[in-house]
């Protein structure tokens, strides 16, 4: 028996260190000033901006949208509103939606920002070069000296060093796009031009016109492009500053460019887009694979442009194999991003190109992803633009929490009606349930930014009863034990058992049902599924923590042991009129047999029967006499007595 | 007193002095139920649900807090910048004024934000507003439907494995079922609008309904665990016995359950006017209502109608009925002659005073 106690001790000092631990961990929290007490609010009770974008694919398209692509679009949009300086947003995916959530009252821009499609193109590279604002000394004599005409130094990669001022921060961040299937040899360096052929260096641009070229530019490298107003563009540009990362506009595609490499932060400046997403079929990435067929080791991202897409490709690489570095890199831009810049190391005219480099794998697959996403003919059209204002979302959060107190009184109330003293066994199980939720949730707020919602306080707030059943169905089980005859002690015992399966199968149907809800619904479903399922597993943890060793420890007790009238398991109100207490004991409450409790005349064993018999036959009074009693006592369901009680033989 | 008298009552249901013949009386219960589906089927077919805006597209504004709560500034306003909408204005809870139009463009809903904050001299910012895509319901519905699907299979399985009876699975799902679509005639008829938070309280209903209907059926598998070691009952009687022993527990878990649910729908309905909180108190209530009507009157009945058709359960049956006719059960028979099913009470010791004494000797 003192094992049984020592277990339930146990139990409870478990509980208390998971409490402890929980709010210790949240108070650290709190001092360092990392997260406050309370949970971080959703948007429908803080206040702000939701809006829910799904992609849809151009009509036509052949290719299919998957969860990478979402992951893409997703980190696309978030750049775009971390760069437009907006605090605190979330944007995630569900199903296949993105949801958007700004805090506050966000300008139009920033709305249109975020739906805004993104666009892939492929620019010549002109210019490499630091990533901090140049001064204007620097950058002018720059483009001056590097279109210097010497095409035996362009195909190698290592001379990528001396064609810029200042090596970019990581040489081998540059990647080269070789034909998988182009015999040429790719490091040939044919001192003979092909007909895309070297810029003049008259090209050079010095101040001329503002933002048009000075003379037409003989093709997409020439330096005919960088116009003083590219130049000054360039120049101002400030690649260590996270906002020109995104929301960038993607200029005018018959122009040139400036924009800032997020593989190696080197400033870009680019001729026009050559080649767009639209041209662009699929990207996948793998290992690397040498011409004769073995693995290097490395990882490469495989390109496959559509017949369109090939033509012009081959015509770029074709003019570029021959350009001196750095032009003859090609930019490929994501959304005003410069994703990669490779070195264009042959010519490629059957549109399947690779870009190898020093990759690691996950960089080789991001790189893959993020150009599939761009080949994409995509839209993010907007379901649902909502704004809440913080005044309503307080009148929310405060209505809803005054709607669970008063549940929770409620259901403490009915319990003591109809449980006594147990009723506060259910109350204290509740309030810790409640507790570690608290905690919980504060944490995950914490730790994962977890968002409670007005679906997930109602959530919360349904979990009250759900988890209160669970006291009940243990309860009821008690007194189905005490009903047979069993000392309390032993009932505890066995009802646990039962129960214990009964709670379990219950909480994992509920369970089930919320992770169910959790994956795959979209919106508020999920804030509601999530506070749904974690009330299911507090309230196993709870049952098992707390509700059943205090009633181990409460059956050893004066007052529920000897069931007192208060203590809600009492035997004689549950109809047993003694228990056995061992050793040949007994304590016995009421008068023998009352029959108000047990013996009624439509219930008589065949012992009881024959006995009844042999009194009338003696002359004795009968022991039915006191029945009728028992009819007066039936306060309910009257009238289901006199339904025909023999047709429950009607079973098969 | 209350507590008294469900304890008493539950007293004798456990021992079977007292029992509804719910099993027995199946037919009456499974017409009453496929009348009143029948009906929410013609209901939702005919009438139909009425979507909110999320389902079907549009626009909607909520100014909280005004000090006139009229709906004639707002009409005013929407005329003037769209003379085409018909706005559906109306009062929610004290001083909200919440404005349902079509889609509007994006320069009109601004414009419209800043003539509504004119119209009831609020600041811009407080007021709230949810512009809908027409498609966008479409794929919440969508959602629903294939989470529900998924659901059933897989709490089929999960039911059917734990039980290890099919049957007893399919006839938690058909409950199931039976609970949704009542809870959706129910809307049908009473043109209660249809929200996503109405579904996240339908979806809820699922997971609240099993939970009845599961601790009726772990009882009904505990009376019956041992049926074929004993003769006294038919499978039939001990569901039956389950069921009434299980009514105080089935009655106390709902009341507990709706308690919540009720003080979300009050303060929902009363003090905040329509919102997520009503929607989901509002479908939870009917559906957790409904469910424990179900999981009595419904799941159980249909387990024993499907289980019946099993060959040992009919055998043991004619077994039982047979031993009943020859008088050589072991049965209590009322006065009217019917059995009355129940837990056997075992005696309790007496103590040593009840002993035998011994005789002789002494």
């Amino acid at each position: 028996m003192s094992k049984v106690t020592k277990g339930a001790r146990t139990s409870l000092i478990w509980l208390a260190a998971i409490l402890v631990a929980l709010y210790a961990l949240l108070a650290v929290g709190v001092l360092t000033g990392k997260t406050s007490w309370t949970p971080g609010l959703a948007l429908d009770l803080a206040g702000g901006r939701q809006i829910i974008l799904t992609p849809v694919l151009d009509e036509g398209a052949t290719q299919e949208i998957d969860e990478s692509d979402l992951d893409q679009a997703v980190s696309v949009i978030r750049q775009r509103v971390d760069a437009s300086g907006v605090a605190e947003a979330e944007i995630a995916t569900q199903g296949n939606n993105i949801v958007v959530s700004l805090p506050g009252n966000p300008s139009q821009s920033t709305v249109d920002l975020v739906a805004q499609a993104a666009q892939l193109q492929f620019r010549p590279v002109l210019l490499v070069g630091d990533p901090s604002p140049t001064t204007t000394d620097e950058t002018v004599t720059e483009p001056g000296a590097s279109p210097t005409p010497s095409p035996s130094a362009s195909p190698s990669a290592s001379a990528s060093a001396a064609a810029t001022p200042e090596p970019t921060p990581s040489a081998s961040e540059v990647a080269h796009v070789v034909g998988e299937a182009d015999a040429e040899p790719s490091a040939s360096p044919s001192p003979v031009l092909l007909d895309a052929g070297v810029p003049e260096a008259t090209a050079t641009p010095e101040p001329a016109a503002s933002d048009v070229p000075a003379e037409t530019p003989e093709d997409n490298s020439s330096f005919a492009w960088l116009t003083p107003q590219v130049m000054a563009d360039y120049e101002a540009l400030d690649c260590l500053a996270p906002e020109n990362y995104g929301g960038r506009s993607m200029g005018d595609p018959d122009a040139g460019y400036v924009a800032c490499s997020s593989s190696d932060l080197a400033k870009l400046a680019m001729g026009p887009v050559e080649i767009t997403g639209d041209d662009l079929e699929t990207a996948s990435s793998g290992p690397e694979m040498s011409q004769t067929g073995s693995f290097t080791g490395g990882y490469e991202v495989r390109l496959q442009f559509n017949s369109e897409g090939a033509a012009k490709f081959s015509e770029v690489t074709s003019r570029l194999v021959d350009l001196e570095e750095p032009r003859s890199q090609f930019a490929i831009v994501l959304d005003g991003v410069v994703i990669s810049h490779p070195v264009v190391q042959s010519r490629i005219t059957n549109g399947e190109a690779s870009i190898s480099g020093s990759f690691t794998q996950e960089q080789a697959e991001q790189l893959a992803n993020q150009l599939k996403f761009g080949a994409l003919p995509l839209s993010l059209e907007v379901q649902s633009n909502q704004q809440i204002s913080s005044t309503l979302g307080e009148d929310q959060l405060e209505k809803g929490l005054i709607a669970g107190a008063i549940g929770l009184i409620l259901v403490a109330l009915y319990s003591l009606v109809q449980y006594r003293a147990l009723g506060f066994v259910t109350i204290a199980s509740l309030l810790i349930a409640g507790g570690l939720t608290f905690a919980i949730i504060s944490l995950l707020s914490w730790g994962l930014g977890y968002r409670l919602s007005l679906a997930g306080i109602a959530g919360l707030i349904v979990a009250i009863g759900i988890t209160a059943d669970s006291f009940i169905v243990y309860f009821e089980r008690i007194r189905d034990e005490l009903r047979e005859g069993r000392s309390l002690k032993s009932a505890v015992d066995h009802a646990w058992k039962r129960a214990r399966r009964t709670i379990l199968i219950s909480d994992a149907v509920s369970l089930l049902a919320a992770v169910t809800l959790y994956v795959l619904a979209v919106g508020g479903v999920r804030g509601f599924a999530f506070t749904l399922g974690l009330t299911t597993v507090i309230d196993v943890v709870v049952v098992m923590l707390f509700t059943h060793p205090v009633m181990v420890l409460l059956a050893r007790t004066r007052f529920f042991g000897e069931g007192h009238k208060w203590s809600g398991l009492d035997p004689r109100q549950l109809g047993r009129e003694a228990i056995y207490k061992g050793r040949g004991r007994v304590r016995t409450g009421a008068p023998a047999r009352s029959g108000a409790a047990t013996g009624g005349d439509d219930g008589l064993t065949l012992a009881e029967r024959k006995a009844a018999q042999r009194r009338a036959a003696a002359g004795a009074p009968s022991a039915t006499d006191v029945s009728a009693v028992n009819e007066a006592a039936e306060p309910e369901g009257a009238d289901a007595v006199d339904a025909p009680a023999n047709e429950t033989k009607g079973g098969a | 007193m209350m507590a008294g008298n469900l304890g008493t009552w539950g007293n004798k249901l456990h021992s079977g002095e007292k029992t509804y013949p719910i099993v027995a009386q199946r037919r009456r219960w499974f017409t009453i139920s496929g009348v009143l589906m029948a009906i929410s089927v013609a209901l939702l077919l005919f009438k139909g649900l009425t979507l909110g805006i999320d389902f079907t597209g549009g626009t909607q504004y909520v100014v909280p807090d005004v000090a006139n709560p009229d709906a004639a500034p707002a009409e005013e306003a929407v005329a003037e910048i769209d003379p085409g909408q018909e706005p559906r204005i109306s009062v929610l809870g004290e001083d909200d004024i919440r404005v349902q139009l079509g889609v509007l463009d994006q320069d009109d809903q601004i414009a419209l934000t800043s003539a509504l904050a004119e119209a009831y001299d609020v600041p811009e910012d407080t007021i709230s507003f949810d512009q809908i895509g027409p498609t966008w319901g479409a794929s919440v519905g969508q959602a629903a439907l294939q989470g529900l699907v998924i659901f059933l299979l897989l709490v089929f399985g999960v039911i059917a494995l734990y039980f290890r009876a099919w049957r007893m699975a399919a006839a938690a799902i058909v409950a199931l079922l039976h609970d949704l679509l009542f809870t959706a005639g129910i809307y049908a008829l009473s043109g209660f609008e249809v929200t996503p938070a109405t579904v996240i309280g339908f979806l809820t209903i699922l997971g609240y309904s099993l939970y009845d209907t599961v601790v009726v059926f772990d009882k009904v598998r505990e009376n019956t665990a041992n049926l074929q070691s004993q003769h006294r009952y038919t499978y039939a009687e001990l569901a039956n016995l389950a069921i009434n022993q299980t009514l105080v527990r089935s009655i106390n878990t709902s009341v507990v359950a709706l308690l919540p649910v009720a003080s979300i729908l009050f303060i929902g309905s009363f003090v905040l006017g329509a919102g997520t909180l009503k929607d989901i108190a509002l479908a939870l209530f009917v559906g957790m209502a409904v469910g424990t009507f179900s999981s009595v009157f419904v799941a159980t009945p249909l387990e024993v109608t499907l289980r019946g058709s099993e060959k040992a359960i009919q055998e043991h049956t004619a077994k039982v009925l047979a031993l009943r006719e020859s008088g050589e059960a072991d049965v209590v028979t009322r006065q009217d002659g019917s059995v009355r099913v129940g837990a056997l009470q075992p005696g309790g010791h007496l103590g040593v005073g009840a002993q035998p004494k011994r005789k002789g000797r002494g």
